[in-house]
């Protein structure tokens, strides 16, 4: 029989796919059933955020981060707020800094719950999803109790977060982690060892440690590569450095690795959030920098000078010197950056996101090339992707 | 002896300057030199830049080098980050850095799509975040803020049409600055 050649079938994924994760268009050539060339057609989800930056104040453009990755919503808003405070030399209290760790390892375990449960769902585990949605539930509620917000929060200001703990709220966080360990082991139990689970993830969508550095990977995908790099670590910010705790590495980079570190790594942002709970300090929450940060209910009830400040602050907005920086943090996908430039005016002439989750899918099409159409599935799942922060 | 200083020393890419705020480092360089220069700083031993975090531009209308792009670069193994400014014209025409850093080629796209700076030798080089068939480059400054066209359903044919945009009030730029010129927080640390 003489070969024949086969014109590969182009076939669309999405937009509306339930194991996209959001709107990915994925236009996919086909040879049977194996993957020759996957093309991901982002954008769907584009809002122009860093357009409409621009033409905001400082802290009118903080809540357009909770709207990025709205999974994790305050990691984002602590990258701006950093940003923000690097330019204008601004110092958080130690108390706003605990704080501010608090809910960066909250907005992890939320990050990571929806995560490896929907990657479960995915392929095929029902369980753990129904399981997981409560834990996030108790979750949002925590945001809510401290922000009023389950899911925008617009807590982390420049200069600290916006208000205080309220009472009763860290011991019922204490209580939370203590319980929550046995959620952890229970979704280990149904994943872990399971036969069906393994099959369909282990040694699919495998990188390497220099091909995942090239593509541009962060966070979780980088070290379940085996590059051990984590910017709590290596470039810590806020009281990372006084807290103990330790980073999982994977060790073969494939789909598999990717759900062990999330894991673990959720026992460690336990760990970090029950130090936290044990050390937090008393003080202020946010700088008294009035130019900065608004005074409270009560000052400005009485006070001329405070009622100014409130005012200026919420119209005019403050004024950063002159400068470029480029900010990040270690948020649950990655490296969440964000590029701020500042002309000396009470709007950011420049701010330019840098989305984790923009690079771990532009790897798509290698990672998937040569798989099953199935396998794409089990990808996608691991990658992490949320369309809020791709598109931005 | 710190990263900018070490690169003083061992770069022999013409650069025009080497800036440090707030730690960190900008060096800015003209077009011809561009690609070299990310060439010395993924393989040169200080250096060993082996990702590229970010490229993106800044637009000055007003400024005879209109745009300035900007490149991030991470040392996963010196742990030490810097930046790169490349100040070009408005019809300029940079090299694609995708042969060395695979991150790039969606970066670029991005570029292009955002402000229309195109790039050589980009293996695809197609919009990337805006609709298909959109028109113009949404982040230059003279890019309306509310755009040109709208999408909205029409009962009638029953799709999707694409209108001018028609807005009912328009768009209101307040100016908060104070009219007796408010300073910028100063550096007093």
């Amino acid at each position: 029989m003489s070969d024949t050649k086969i014109k590969p079938i182009t076939m669309n994924f999405g937009p509306q796919h339930p194991a996209a994760h959001g709107v990915l268009r994925l236009v996919m050539e086909m040879d049977g059933e194996i993957i020759k060339r996957a093309d991901p057609h982002i954008g769907l989800l584009h809002r122009g955020t860093e357009k409409l930056i621009e033409n905001k104040t400082y802290v009118q453009a903080l809540p357009y981060f909770d709207r990025l990755d709205y999974v994790s919503p305050m990691n984002q808003e602590h990258a701006y707020a950093l940003a923000i405070e690097r330019l204008a030399n601004i110092d958080v209290p130690l108390r706003g800094q605990y704080i501010r760790v608090l809910f960066c390892e909250i907005g992890r375990i939320l990050n990571h719950i929806l995560n490896i449960t929907t990657f479960a769902i995915d392929v095929g585990a029902m369980t753990p999803l129904l399981w997981g949605f409560e834990e996030r539930e108790k979750l949002m509620e925590f945001y809510e109790r401290v922000s009023g917000a389950r899911l925008h929060a617009s807590y982390i200001r420049p200069g600290g977060v916006h208000q205080d703990l309220p009472d009763g709220l860290l011991e019922d966080i204490d209580v939370w982690a203590d319980e929550f360990v046995g959620f952890i082991d229970d979704v280990e139990t149904l994943l872990t060892e399971n036969r069906i689970f393994k099959q369909r993830t282990v040694d699919i969508g495998t990188v390497s440690r220099d091909e995942a550095l090239a593509l541009g990977f962060s966070g979780v995908l980088l070290r379940a590569s085996g590059v051990k790099w984590d910017l709590r670590k290596s470039q810590p910010y806020e009281v990372y450095e006084k807290l103990d705790f330790d980073i999982p590495i994977g060790k073969t980079g494939d789909c598999y690795a990717r759900y062990l570190v999330r894991m673990e790594e959720m026992r460690q942002s336990l760990k970090l959030i029950k130090q936290v709970v044990n050390q937090i300090p008393n003080g202020d929450y946010i700088t008294d920098d009035k130019k900065i940060a608004p005074p409270k209910r009560s000052e400005m009830k009485g006070s001329m000078e405070a009622l100014l400040h409130h005012f200026k602050l919420y119209t005019e907005g403050f004024r950063p010197p002159k400068g470029r920086t480029y900010t990040c943090v270690e948020a649950p996908k990655g490296e969440f950056g964000v590029i701020l430039e500042s002309d000396g005016s009470n709007k950011p002439y420049r701010c330019k996101i840098r989305a984790p989750g923009f690079y771990s899918l532009a790897a798509l099409d290698y990672l998937s090339k040569g798989h099953m159409l199935a396998d794409s599935v089990a990808i996608i799942g691991s990658l992490d992707i949320v369309f809020g922060e791709i598109d931005r | 002896m710190s990263l900018s200083n070490q690169i003083k020393e061992y770069c022999n890419v013409k650069y025009k300057s080497i800036k440090v705020f707030r730690n960190e480092i900008e060096i800015t360089v003209e077009k011809e030199n561009l690609f070299k220069m990310v060439q010395f700083l993924k393989d040169n031993p200080s250096c060993l830049f082996d990702q590229l975090s970010d490229i993106t531009a800044v637009d000055y209308p007003s400024k005879k080098n209109r745009y300035i792009i900007i490149y991030q670069f991470l040392s996963v193994t010196n742990n030490q980050r810097v930046r790169l400014l490349c100040p070009i014209k408005s019809d300029d025409v940079i090299p694609s850095v995708s042969k060395l850093y695979l991150s790039a080629l969606w970066s670029e796209r991005e570029l292009w799509d955002m402000f229309g700076i195109y790039i050589d030798g980009h293996p695809d080089l197609r919009r990337i975040l805006t609709d298909y068939g959109f028109q113009g480059h949404p982040l230059r400054k003279d890019f309306p803020l509310t755009g040109f066209d709208e999408v909205s359903y029409e009962a009638e044919s029953r799709k999707v049409v694409y209108n001018k945009v028609k807005l009912t009030q328009d768009y209101r730029d307040f100016d908060f600055n104070s009219p007796w010129g408010a300073e910028t927080i100063e550096d007093n640390k």
